[in-house]
Formats: structure tokens, C-alpha cells, sequence
């Protein structure tokens, strides 16, 4: 194989960049279901950009897996979360430490760090790019901030399903070739945090009636 | 039997027991599970002397050399002995719910087990990632399985950070791959040979980026700190017979990714890095396990927080870099699963008895369990590493690998905290085990209030003197003669066994 036509490398660029915009907005968006509807969106980026690479690099299996990412992450997770929160008729909105603005500084400079870094190794492939490991390991970086800053059950839920995104664009276009079998167990890897959430949501709800986690406190030392 | 057909049963028959006792009666699975656990221990110890000779391949996906056997044994004899124990410390309650419980709880025991066997016989970094990955999906689950709101709460934290976890050290494979992407071209498999064998052209910048990552994220499950915060929860939480696994074997299994990560960045940029890291790591872990064992009130917390010691001792001892003392951290791994599984079920022995886990209301074990309260209290001595269990014999080989290079204060640090972690397991002994009887004149039973949440407690419980279960008498007998054994008298295949995992783990000298 040879060089990566530019075309390729720039629209995988262009929807890496869209899914860490996506992000960014998960930050600053005031309500959980907001939140949530832009983790579907988010993976409906996912699932364009592995059909893109699945089409010009040639991996079939990659179509298995758009299709698999369309079905669970923009469908299923999204819609059962919708609906745990609509039975638990709950406040909408959610609670974080710091305001708007101070988070979402706080995530550029985490991005900064987390591309600066990536560039700085020097790493250079003639066949893969580099940009979108970058990219990648920024939307990691701002995902962390979202779980730490804000402090509800559905955003840190949201938080660990976007970071989720992240490593799976990282693995979309760095290594496309790794075996199929990895990305699909992470998939159930969200199947379970739904359930367990779902039993959060019944269990812990049920008894304090807020989806905080300042009352999650009962372990600790 | 081939060593192949040995390697594929251990791979498909907890798998198949895990699919057949969920649909079965608990009273079959039961007995089912202790034969399995028995059988795939059997088929890992048959392993031993076959992979001596050379490393055993199966097909590109399976592979088993004498690294991967250490950890398969460890794992293998934790399924046995959790088995046997299991069979004694679950109380269902009568009737459907019952039922339901001891179908997904064996059904899941069966297959966490079977992900922990699984992860050390994959052949390459990424089946191994997805074999931790499912142990994680598997054993959240069964965190949970107990429904109530701190287990809920435990589950949450646990299937939260371990994912958190598993997410990093799956870009840590990703940035691996893309390392070894230079030399072998943009498709390829991650097999062990070929990463091992290509290692010395990799970017040495991309494999340092990996390696941090790698011990980022898999020290996540492993309970290194800092990001050890969701394991004294979940290890508190779960079932007590989860929490043996959890703690006994998965712990070693994320240990065993490391290692293997380890391998590779020791053939692209030396040995130095990779153990500069490890040491900083394993300080971290073992200075705050050790503060906090001196005050916890909870077994089963306490227990947890010996792990993140032992969990740091290994890498600490990998970090010394010396044969001695590698071969010292593989005893190591062995003899902890035997320990802390032994700890674990005289936990539960003393759960069941007392009905809490609040070491405030426990006293006078020794007394009221006439067997497994003075086994736990020699499975607290092994933990502390009093000889003549396998415990002591492991740290002696580290501390003296250590101790080999005299300008390296990492013995030196090591001895002081392990002594201080003494202290916080001693004072539990003396204060719940070899406190006086609870009840004067050895007569009329005490009544201790109402326990903590335990499934199927009653509200008081009448401490009596006796044993809740034989089977959990002869899950403690065994592992304490493991413990004897390994302590005493190694037997000279598994002894040969250490020494060449360890040459594997060195790179050829």
C-alpha cells in the first residue's frame, strides 16, 4: 500500500475534528438530555468515519462494525438512558464544580496538552496519520474533564461513553487493521455500564431522588 | 493428551460449565463448578512440564509459554478453591428469587473464571485487552449482583474506573500498534513473537508514550494508586466469593499485562525506563495501602488494601530489574492468590458467623470458629509474610534481588512499609480473632446487633461456636497448604518454571 491519498486523510481529519467539537459541547450543555442527544450524534459521526475508512482502505470489516456502532451507540444506549431518565422523572439539569466558561478553558487547555504532546514524539507514518491520534487523545483528555468537573451520574455515564468514541476513532484510523473482536468488546463494555446504571437509577434514585453523586458516599477510606 | 488439546480445554470448558449453569439448578452447578475448577487447575499444572520444554502455539490465537503459565496456575487454583468455598458460603433464600440469584451468580463465577484463564493463553496484546475487558464486563456485573445500594454504588464506581481504565490501556495497544506500524506495514497481527521480534525498530518515543499508557491503564484494574480508588470499594461490596477472585486473581491477570507491555518496551528502549516507572508506581501503592490498613474497620476493606500492598510490592520488585528478584515477584503472584483467596474465605467464614463486616462488633474468632478462625488468623501471618508460608520465601527473593544493588533505596523503602502494613494486619488479628471470647464462660450466646447488609442475615445474630460451612474449612486448609508448600519446599518443575519466566521476562542475556 501506498501513500494515503490526501482526500482520505482530510476528511478523516474533518470528522475527528467534528467528534472533539461534539465533545466540547457535551461540556457546555445545561441538560442531561441535551447531553445525551449530542452522545448520539457524536456516534453517528463514529459510525460515518468508519465507513469512510472502511471504503478507502479496503477493510469489509469495518462495515460490520458501522453497522454494529449505528444500532447500539446511536439507537440502543441513547434511547435506554432517555428512557431511565424519563421514568425516574428527575432534575434535568445537570451539576458541575466549575461555570460554563471555566470548563471549557479548562478542556482547551487539556486538548493543547494532549496534541502538543502527541506531536512532540515525532512520530512519522507513511501510511497512517498522525493528526487524527492527536485528535484522539484530546478528546480523551476533555472526556476526562467532563467526568471529573461535572457531578451527576448521567454525565459521568456520558463522559465514559464519549471517551469511548474517542479511543475508537483512534483505533478507526491508526490501526484499522486491529482484530474486529476488540472494538466489539468494548461495545458491550456500554451495555454493561447502561445496566449497571439502570440499577443505579432504580436502586440509589429510588431512596435519594437526585442523580447526584454527592450522596455516593457512603464508601469510602 | 497433546499440550494443544490441553491448552483449547482449559480455553472451552468453563466457557461451556458458565452457558450450562445458567440453565441449571443450583444444587448441579454447584458440585459442577468444584469439578471444573478442579479439572482446568489439573489441566494448568499438566501444563508446567510441557511448556519447560518449548512454548506451546495453538493456531495464531492461543499460546502459552512459561509466563503465561505462572499466572494460568494462579488463576486456575483460585477457580478450584473459590468453588469449593462457594459451595459452602452461599444461603439462597427459598423460592424464585433464590433461584434466579444462584443461577446468574454461578453462571457468572463460571465465566469471570473463564476470562481469567482466557487472558493469559491469548496470543498477542489485543485478545489479551479483550480478555481483561470481558473479565471487567463479568465481574461489574456480579459486584452488582447483590442489589443493594452500596453494592449498587461499589458496581458504579467499579464498572466507571475499570472502563476509564481499560479505555486508556486500549490506546495503549492502539499506540503499540501504530509503533510497530513503521516496521510491519499498516495491516499486521499483534502476536507476541512478531512485537517481540520486531521491538528493537520500534519509535522508542511511541513505545515509552504505550508503555506509561499501559500502566495507566491496566494498573487501573490492578489497584495501583493512584487509581486504585474504585477496589476497596468493590472488593467490600461484591459477594465474598467475588471478592476473592477479584482480588486473588484478577488483580495478578492485570499485573500479567503489564509484564507483557513490559517485555516489549524492555526490547525497544532498555530496561531502565520501564522500571523507573514501575518503581514510581509501586511506591505509590504500597506507602498508602500500608497507612491505610492501620485504620480500617472492615475485613473485607482491609483485605482490599493488602492487595494494593502486595499489588505494589510486585512492582516494585519488577522495578529492582534483577533476576533474583524477578523470580521473587512470579513466586510472588503465586503465593498472594494462595493468601489473600485463604483471607478471603475466612472473611466470609466470619461474615456468615457474625453477620457484619464492622471489625468493631467481631471478637474472640478463634474461639467461636474453632477451624477457619485459626486459619485466618495463619492466612494474616502468610499476608504479613511470616515464613514459613510462600509469602516470606517471595519477599525474601525480592528484597534480597534488591538489596543486590547498593546504591537502589527500593529494598530499603520496601522492608520499612511492609513492616508498617504489619502493624495494620497484626492489630486486626489480635483485636477480632485473638480477642477473649465473646461470651463469659464460655455459655450463654451473645446476641450482636443488627448486621450490616449481608444477604440473608437475619436481623440478630446468636453467635454460637461452629463452623458455618465444612467447605469452607477445606477451601482454607488447601490454600494454606499451597502456602506451606510454596513456602517450604518448592516443587523443582514450578521451581525451573519461575526461572525461566523470569528469563523471558529479562529478554535473552
Amino acid at each position: 500500500m501506498g501513500s494515503v491519498p490526501s482526500t482520505y486523510s482530510g476528511t478523516t481529519d474533518l470528522l475527528t475534528l467534528l467528534v472533539l467539537l461534539t465533545e466540547f459541547a457535551m461540556l457546555r450543555a445545561p441538560l442531561l438530555r441535551s447531553q445525551i442527544r449530542l452522545y448520539a450524534f457524536q456516534s453517528l459521526v463514529v459510525t460515518v468515519l468508519a465507513i469512510v475508512v472502511a471504503a478507502s482502505r479496503h477493510v469489509p470489516d469495518l462495515y460490520a462494525l458501522a453497522a454494529v456502532t449505528f444500532v447500539l451507540k446511536v439507537v440502543l444506549v441513547p434511547g435506554l438512558v432517555l428512557r431511565l431518565m424519563r421514568k425516574a422523572d428527575t432534575d434535568l439539569a445537570g451539576s458541575s464544580v466549575l461555570g460554563v466558561a471555566s470548563m471549557i478553558l479548562i478542556a482547551i487547555l487539556v486538548s493543547v496538552f494532549g496534541f502538543v504532546t502527541i506531536t512532540t514524539l515525532h512520530l512519522h507514518s507513511d501510511v497512517l496519520p498522525t493528526p487524527t491520534l492527536a485528535i484522539s487523545v484530546a478528546i480523551v483528555l476533555v472526556a476526562f474533564v467532563l467526568i471529573i468537573l461535572r457531578q451527576d451520574v448521567v454525565s459521568q455515564a456520558v463522559g465514559f461513553f464519549s471517551l469511548e468514541n474517542g479511543v475508537d476513532v483512534a483505533s478507526l484510523v491508526v490501526a484499522a487493521g486491529l482484530p474486529l473482536l476488540v472494538d466489539v468488546a468494548f461495545l458491550f463494555d456500554l451495555l454493561v455500564a447502561v445496566v449497571v446504571f439502570g440499577v443505579i437509577m432504580r436502586v440509589h434514585h429510588g431512596r435519594s431522588n437526585t442523580l447526584s453523586t454527592h450522596d455516593m458516599d457512603r464508601l469510602r477510606g | 493428551m497433546t499440550a494443544s488439546s490441553v491448552l483449547v480445554a482449559i480455553v472451552i470448558v468453563p466457557f461451556v460449565v458458565s452457558v450450562a449453569t445458567f440453565f441449571l439448578p443450583v444444587r448441579m452447578s454447584k458440585p459442577l463448578t468444584v469439578v471444573t475448577g478442579i479439572a482446568i487447575f489439573a489441566l494448568s499444572a499438566a501444563l508446567v512440564p510441557r511448556v519447560l520444554r518449548a512454548p506451546i502455539r495453538v493456531g495464531g490465537t492461543l499460546q502459552a509459554d512459561a509466563l503465561s503459565v505462572v499466572f494460568l496456575v494462579a488463576t486456575a487454583f483460585l477457580y478450584a478453591t473459590t468453588a469449593i468455598f462457594a459451595a459452602g458460603y452461599l444461603h439462597l433464600e427459598a423460592g424464585r428469587s433464590g433461584a434466579r440469584y444462584g443461577r446468574l451468580f454461578y453462571s457468572g463465577i463460571n465465566l469471570f473464571c473463564w476470562a481469567m484463564v482466557v487472558a493469559p493463553v491469548v496470543n498477542g496484546i489485543a485478545l489479551l485487552w479483550v480478555a481483561i475487558e470481558i473479565t471487567t464486563v463479568v465481574s461489574a456485573l456480579l459486584v452488582a449482583i447483590d442489589d443493594t445500594e452500596a453494592a449498587s454504588e461499589a458496581a458504579w464506581k467499579y464498572v466507571l474506573l475499570a472502563s476509564l481504565g481499560l479505555g486508556i490501556a486500549l490506546l495503549a495497544t492502539i499506540v503499540m500498534y501504530y509503533a510497530g506500524t513503521a516496521t510491519f506495514g499498516p495491516a499486521y497481527n499483534l502476536s507476541y513473537a512478531k512485537l517481540l521480534a520486531g521491538a528493537h525498530h520500534f519509535p522508542p518515543a511511541a513505545v515509552r508514550l504505550a508503555f506509561v499508557l499501559a500502566v495507566l491503564g491496566f494498573g487501573t484494574k490492578m489497584g495501583l494508586v493512584p487509581v486504585h480508588t474504585w477496589l476497596p470499594d468493590a472488593h467490600s461490596e461484591a459477594p465474598t466469593p467475588v471478592s476473592a477472585l477479584l482480588s486473588a486473581a484478577l488483580l495478578a491477570i492485570c499485573f500479567y499485562a503489564i509484564l507483557r507491555f513490559y517485555q516489549i518496551t524492555e526490547r525497544a528502549v532498555g530496561s531502565t525506563y520501564p522500571r523507573d516507572v514501575l518503581l514510581v508506581f509501586g511506591v505509590a501503592s504500597l506507602l498508602l495501602a500500608a497507612l491505610y490498613l492501620l485504620r480500617q474497620r472492615d475485613v473485607k476493606r482491609l483485605l482490599a488494601y493488602s492487595s494494593v500492598e502486595h499489588m505494589g510490592i510486585l512492582a516494585i520488585g519488577m522495578s529492582f530489574g534483577v533476576q533474583l528478584a524477578t523470580i521473587g515477584v512470579l513466586l510472588h503472584v503465586l503465593s498472594h492468590a494462595a493468601a489473600k483467596g485463604t483471607a478471603f474465605f475466612g472473611s466470609g467464614s466470619i461474615v456468615r458467623k457474625f453477620g457484619t463486616k464492622d471489625m468493631r462488633r467481631i471478637r474472640g474468632g478463634v474461639g467461636v470458629l474453632p477451624w477457619s478462625g485459626p486459619l485466618m488468623v495463619a492466612a494474616i501471618l502468610a499476608l504479613s509474610a511470616m515464613p514459613p508460608f510462600g509469602i516470606f520465601r517471595s519477599e525474601f527473593l525480592i528484597v534480597s534481588g534488591g538489596l543486590s544493588d547498593p546504591h537502589d533505596a527500593g529494598a530499603a523503602i520496601l522492608v520499612v512499609l511492609v513492616t508498617i502494613a504489619f502493624f495494620g494486619l497484626s492489630w486486626f488479628t489480635s483485636q477480632t480473632m485473638l480477642s477473649p471470647d465473646p461470651r463469659p464462660g464460655g455459655a450463654p450466646d451473645q446476641v450482636v446487633g443488627a448486621p450490616d447488609q449481608v444477604v440473608g442475615a437475619p436481623d440478630q445474630v446468636v453467635v454460637t461456636r461452629g463452623e458455618p460451612s465444612v467447605w469452607i474449612v477445606v477451601a482454607m486448609v488447601i490454600g494454606l497448604g499451597a502456602l506451606l508448600v510454596l513456602g517450604v519446599h518448592l516443587p523443582s518443575q514450578l521451581s525451573q518454571l519461575l526461572d525461566q519466566a523470569a528469563r523471558e521476562l529479562g529478554g535473552p542475556r
